[in-house]
């Protein structure tokens, strides 16, 4: 018992320390800048302000920004929904040469790290001419090789009699895969896409190395460089930290209970 | 995700009406998708950046690749002789081996607490909440960071001026500056390595402590030689998995310190990166050729370490 309760002290007073500086920033961003620098601090704003929000929206075309993100999330969850469980029901349910050669192939673009691949992927999409463009920043993620894992994993989990009965009444491959796999998925696909808008709403390094006009920046690389410009206005700052973190931690939290229930309902492990 | 890594990659053999390979170009249609992006997309550049490593190209050279040269290892000859190339190393070897045992040895201390017999609502609501820095935006927790450590308007200082301590600029100074990206690494990734570690602890036989207790075993004996054992695999795959991760770091001191002050946290990724911006394709990929091998090499002497131990 005494066990337990020490227990709850320490995990308590680790929630504090692991979600203070959310909680500050957060609180900081709705001050006016001179009560953010103000000593003694405040914990809760004396003046509540949306003036960091609504000045950051003009001075860094913070709407074009955030429309970007989402634009490419977006475009992302389609792409991989639809080719990483194209590819997994491959992996998991046809027979063909080549097929474990291939699968080590996944196993080896998921260790590649992106930094060692950036020079020539960026010469490359130069030469194609879709530098500065939403497809240049989206091409080479439109597969995601964890995806492919994953998918690959649920389908084999799918009875194969399913799959025999519909190909004994002569369905085609492409209708099996549509009406019989894809709508058992569903749990599946949830996740992915869950994953996939995260990963793409966060990612940075490639967008920053694409995207070369302030019309194209994403959250993360307008926010950088604004970081980088105006390295002391922090009222503008953080308001923009909270606007990049802020949806992705909402998600989280909305989608929690369906992401538990995808996993519980299917027995997904 | 740890969990789904366990199963063996090779699948059983299909029952005989799959045996026929009637529809084998169908599959190859299916694949299709991963075929063409990674062939173009990671194989190709991989491969790429090998030869571009030997040459001398440059940003300007991308429309006339008639003017690029080659230049042999000259490149990698450079490369060791570089100063702030031999920082960057160095910075991202201390980072590696400070921020890996931190970053482990808390996710396994939120994961023990975890599973000491909590009720499940709590447990639930302490896992969400420390997994949420794992999710976020690198840029934007840099940037809160960063507020957060200012020496005059952020608040760590402030309380530390309230118990009577001069708190240092945390990031212009070049002792501390390290530590603090060393410290938020470690406070935004062990939330993952709770999350594996707890899937591994709930996994160990019951049968196993009740044994341990039978030979008289303290707490501190029973966590020693039965839970640490059991979650060998979870650790070997929580090392690998990050001490990958964490070669690579880059956006913390990008938006941070911008690698300063004096090179004191330039990562060797964020020197590539910088490379990259000034032109020097060619240096750039034989740093990137290096990196590379460096982290196949981590991880295979890794699990070369793990299997044997």
């Amino acid at each position: 018992m005494k066990r337990r309760a020490s227990s709850y002290v320490l995990l308590t007073a680790g929630l504090l320390v692991v979600v203070f500086p959310f909680l500050w920033t957060l609180l900081a961003s709705f001050k006016p800048e001179s009560e953010i620098r103000r000593n003694p601090p405040t914990l809760l704003p004396a003046e509540w302000t949306t003036s960091n929000y609504s000045g950051l929206f003009e001075r860094m075309n913070m709407g074009t920004a955030f429309l970007n993100s989402a634009v490419i999330a977006v475009a992302l969850v389609v792409a991989n929904l639809l080719f990483c469980s194209m590819v997994g029901y491959a992996f998991a349910k046809l027979r063909f040469r080549f097929r474990n050669t291939l699968f080590g192939l996944v196993m080896v673009q998921l260790m590649v790290p992106a930094i060692v691949v950036m020079v020539p992927q960026f010469v490359l999409i130069a030469k194609l001419g879709l530098v500065n463009t939403f497809l240049g920043i989206v091409l080479p993620f439109v597969v995601a090789p964890l995806g492919i894992f994953m998918m690959r994993q649920f389908i084999a989990d799918i009875p194969d009699e399913l799959i025999q009965a519909a190909r004994v009444d002569g369905a085609r491959e492409f209708r099996i895969f549509f009406s019989i796999v894809l709508p058992l998925c569903r749990p599946a696909l949830a996740t992915l896409g869950l994953i996939t808008f995260m990963t793409s709403w966060n990612n940075f390094l490639w967008p920053a190395v694409v995207a070369q006009s302030e019309d194209m920046y994403t959250l993360p690389v307008a926010l950088a460089i604004f970081s980088n410009a105006q390295a002391t206005q922090y009222g503008l700052l953080i308001a923009g930290a909270v606007v990049v973190v802020a949806p992705i931690l909402l998600l989280f939290l909305f989608l929690q209970r369906y992401f538990v229930q995808g996993i519980a309902s299917t027995g997904l492990k | 995700m740890a969990t789904t890594l366990e199963r063996p990659p090779v699948l059983e053999k299909p029952p005989p009406v799959f045996r026929k390979p009637r529809n084998s170009w169908v599959a190859w249609i299916f694949v299709l998708p991963f075929l063409v992006v990674f062939v173009v997309f990671w194989a190709g550049p991989l491969l790429a950046g090998l030869g571009m490593s030997f040459t001398d190209m440059r940003s300007t050279d991308v429309r006339d690749p008639l003017a690029v040269d080659v230049v042999g290892v000259e490149n990698y000859l450079r490369l060791f002789d570089d100063e702030l190339m031999r920082k960057a190393a160095l910075n991202t070897l201390i980072f590696v081996v400070t921020t890996l045992p931190l970053t482990i040895a808390l996710g396994l201390a939120a994961a023990v607490a975890l599973n000491s017999g909590i009720a499940r609502l709590p447990a639930a609501f302490f896992r969400l909440g420390y997994y949420t820095p794992y999710i976020t935006s690198i840029i934007g927790i840099a940037v809160a960071w960063r507020f957060l450590l200012d020496p005059d308007a952020g608040p760590v200082n402030q309380f530390l001026g309230w118990i009577g301590i001069d708190g240092p600029a945390w990031l212009s100074d070049e002792r501390t500056a390290l530590p603090v990206i060393i410290v938020m690494t470690a406070w935004r990734s062990f939330g993952f390595d709770m999350v594996v570690l707890l899937a591994a602890l709930q996994g160990i036989p019951k049968e196993l402590y009740e044994a341990a207790d039978i030979d008289g075993a303290g707490r501190w004996q029973r966590f020693r030689s039965v839970t640490v054992p059991m979650l060998k695999p979870a650790l070997l795959f929580c090392t690998v998995y990050s001490s990958i991760g964490f070669a690579q770091f880059m956006e913390e001191p990008l938006v941070m310190t911008r690698g300063g002050p004096a090179g004191a946290t330039t990562s060797a990724s964020l020197a590539i990166y910088n490379q990259f911006g000034a032109g020097a394709y060619g240096y750039a990929g034989a740093a990137a050729t290096v990196l590379f091998t460096v982290i196949v090499a981590l991880a295979v002497l890794q699990f070369r370490i793990g299997r044997r131990s």
